[in-house]
């Protein structure tokens, strides 16, 4: 962790002021970003009594912590089919991505054939095409390829923005990568595969999974493209299948629809809890030149 | 053999153009494109492509559309929804970003003081960005309930008002609260982002404007400013693109409504497109989409040459 801004001065500051001008503000901006997870578990372990009167219990507590509504979940609904689906699609996805992104980046940076300087440029562009406006598109051709309503569909998409997302990325790693590393590898005789795989990929593990785990997460989190691409109940994504399966008619089944919300996102919160460092690097990463 | 001999005892500066070749580089370099060029060729350039075709023709869902020129343009210049939608991604854009970024850099000036816990702070700032949109936008969806939202229970609690806020039923009240939802997550990615560009700023140089008897606030003007500048175009830019793009959290919290109150253009060419059928039509919203993605991008590419220019690359 780097030093902070007035670490050489800080022992200026009074206590009272850091206070007010520290831990105050700091609170409340943790608070804010904070409530609605807390918000979101009290609501699941509510029982419906409890949920729905505000006047004998007092909402932010549980008094008689209940499973019925992630039972409910997990066994009338088809949510653990959602879960699977978005699984397979989310590992599908990232790892054709991280193939070919690791090839891709290495070619772009490392093996520069001609005018690879202008194909980085144009991976950087393709990343900032929204899949907002390549939806519609993209779900005719889904279509004609016979492609709609399976997890085929989305696991050959999601590509399409976690490729150029992961290229940009190693490209940026590959490059802090020393190349005379490379060069005596070569003067070895190593051929470029031999380097790629046996110099290049293991110095860039690091690299690697913080490509991984956010193009892993961005799958999880996918919306559009599985909203518009599935349309049975039991190919949906975990997202998808929230918003649009458990809410019948006007009754809205909140304890069900935060047990959803909540059970969804442990497994990116899980694997984001394990690698903190990279996912921020990642991010970083993502917007560093 | 022999041809191997001779490029071994050739120059080193000669070892260009042929012998590039025969090193099988270009080669190489092509073959290792092909997983990623063929993806993004068949599944992003392509239905770039495709979606300014459809934009020009009438085609429905199931149902193979003819040229029809500008016509759906035309109607949307007389549509009075797509006005409206255009409206509010403008607002929704421009305060949602205005207000990430305010929030954000505080939040990073904040964590960049030597703090107890800073590392499980941080981590913990972050989660709103890693839990999937549309799940925590339900969380938001329960709070705004209008007959069982914890706020406007707080509020009344407090005596503040009277009566349970309709947070998503009346149009300004669901602009704003979607607004908020849409802060909410993007504060994480802009203050985490800026957190990283202000630690690389040297303290050395707050030492000195403190010397000069510089403020706090001069500090942070003619100190911290300039230097984090270069990042926060970069920063700005996705986090404009991005919420100009947005459509799952309005999906999830409104569909659109109340009457329309909060479409932005993804989502009305979701509904014209999708739900209606009128591929073209949703086609022909998308592209309308796209002069102001250029913008960005143009605005983004000049934040990049400005920081190479800063770090005095020549490339």
């Amino acid at each position: 962790m780097a030093r902070g801004v007035d670490e050489g001065t800080e022992y200026l500051e009074t206590l009272p002021r850091r206070l007010l001008t520290l831990y105050l503000p700091l609170g409340l901006m943790l608070f804010f970003l904070f409530f609605p997870f807390y918000w979101m578990a009290t609501t699941t372990f509510k029982p419906d009594a409890e949920l729905y009167d505000y006047e004998h219990f007092n909402p932010f507590w549980v008094a008689h912590p209940t499973l019925e509504h992630i039972k409910k979940l997990l066994f009338e609904t088809s949510y653990p089919d959602w879960m699977l689906n978005t699984l397979i699609v989310s590992v599908s996805a990232t790892t054709i991505s991280l193939f070919s992104s690791v090839l891709a980046a290495y070619a772009v940076e490392r093996l520069r054939y001609t005018g690879s300087r202008y194909v980085g440029m144009a991976i950087f562009l393709a990343y900032l095409v929204p899949p907002s406006i390549l939806f519609i598109p993209l779900a005719t051709m889904v279509f004609k390829l016979g492609l709609f309503d399976s997890d085929l569909a989305l696991i050959l998409t999601y590509p399409t923005f976690l490729i150029p997302f992961c290229t940009w990325l190693l490209m940026g790693y590959f490059r802090t990568i020393p190349y005379e590393l490379e060069e005596c590898a070569l003067i070895d005789g190593a051929s470029r595969w031999q380097i790629l795989t046996r110099i290049t990929l293991p110095l860039s593990v690091p690299g690697l999974i913080s490509a991984g785990i956010f193009a892993f997460t961005l799958s999880w989190n996918e919306f559009i493209y599985a909203l518009t691409f599935i349309s049975s109940s039991e190919n949906k994504t975990v997202p998808v299948g929230a918003i649009t399966e458990l809410v019948e008619g006007d009754v809205y089944h909140w304890g069900s629809l935060m047990a959803a919300a909540l059970i969804g996102s442990i497994p990116v919160v899980i694997l984001y809890s394990f690698f903190v460092e990279y996912y921020v690097s990642a991010l970083t990463g993502a917007v560093k030149e | 053999m022999t041809v191997q001999v001779q490029a071994n005892a050739a120059p080193v500066h000669r070892r260009r153009g042929a012998s590039r070749i025969a090193d099988g580089r270009e080669l190489l370099g092509v073959s290792f494109m092909i997983p990623t060029g063929v993806i993004l060729l068949v599944f992003l350039a392509y239905p770039l492509g495709l979606g300014f075709w459809l934009g020009v023709t009438d085609t429905k869902i199931g149902e193979a559309g003819r040229f029809v020129g500008l016509a759906n343009f035309r109607s949307l210049m007389h549509d009075p929804v797509f006005w409206l939608s255009v409206f509010n991604t403008t607002f929704y854009t421009v305060v949602a970003s205005v207000a990430k970024f305010a929030l954000g850099l505080y939040l990073a000036l904040l964590l960049n003081h030597r703090l107890p816990f800073k590392a499980l702070i941080r981590a913990f700032v972050l989660l709103p960005f890693v839990v999937p949109t549309v799940l925590s936008a339900i969380a938001f969806w329960w709070i705004y309930d209008s007959q069982f939202s914890i706020i406007s229970w707080v509020l009344i609690k407090l005596g503040l008002i009277h009566s349970y806020i309709d947070f998503l039923g009346q149009p300004w009240n669901a602009r704003w609260s979607v607004i908020v939802a849409n802060v909410w997550r993007g504060i994480p990615f802009v203050a985490i982002t800026l957190l990283a560009g202000l630690q690389t700023i040297s303290p050395s140089l707050y030492e000195a404007a403190m010397l000069d008897g510089a403020t706090p606030w001069q500090r942070f003007r003619f100190v911290t400013l300039p230097m984090l500048s270069p990042i926060i175009a970069v920063v700005m830019t996705f986090s404009v693109l991005l919420t100009f793009t947005d459509f799952q959290l309005i999906y999830a919290l409104t569909r659109g409504g109340p009457i329309n109150a909060t479409h932005l253009m993804a989502t009305l060419s979701f509904q014209r497109a999708i739900t209606g059928g009128n591929l073209g039509e949703g086609a022909a919203i998308a592209d309308a989409m796209v002069p102001f993605l250029l913008a960005a991008i143009l605005f983004s590419y000049f934040g990049l040459q400005r920081r190479r220019w800063q770090q005095g690359s020549r490339d």
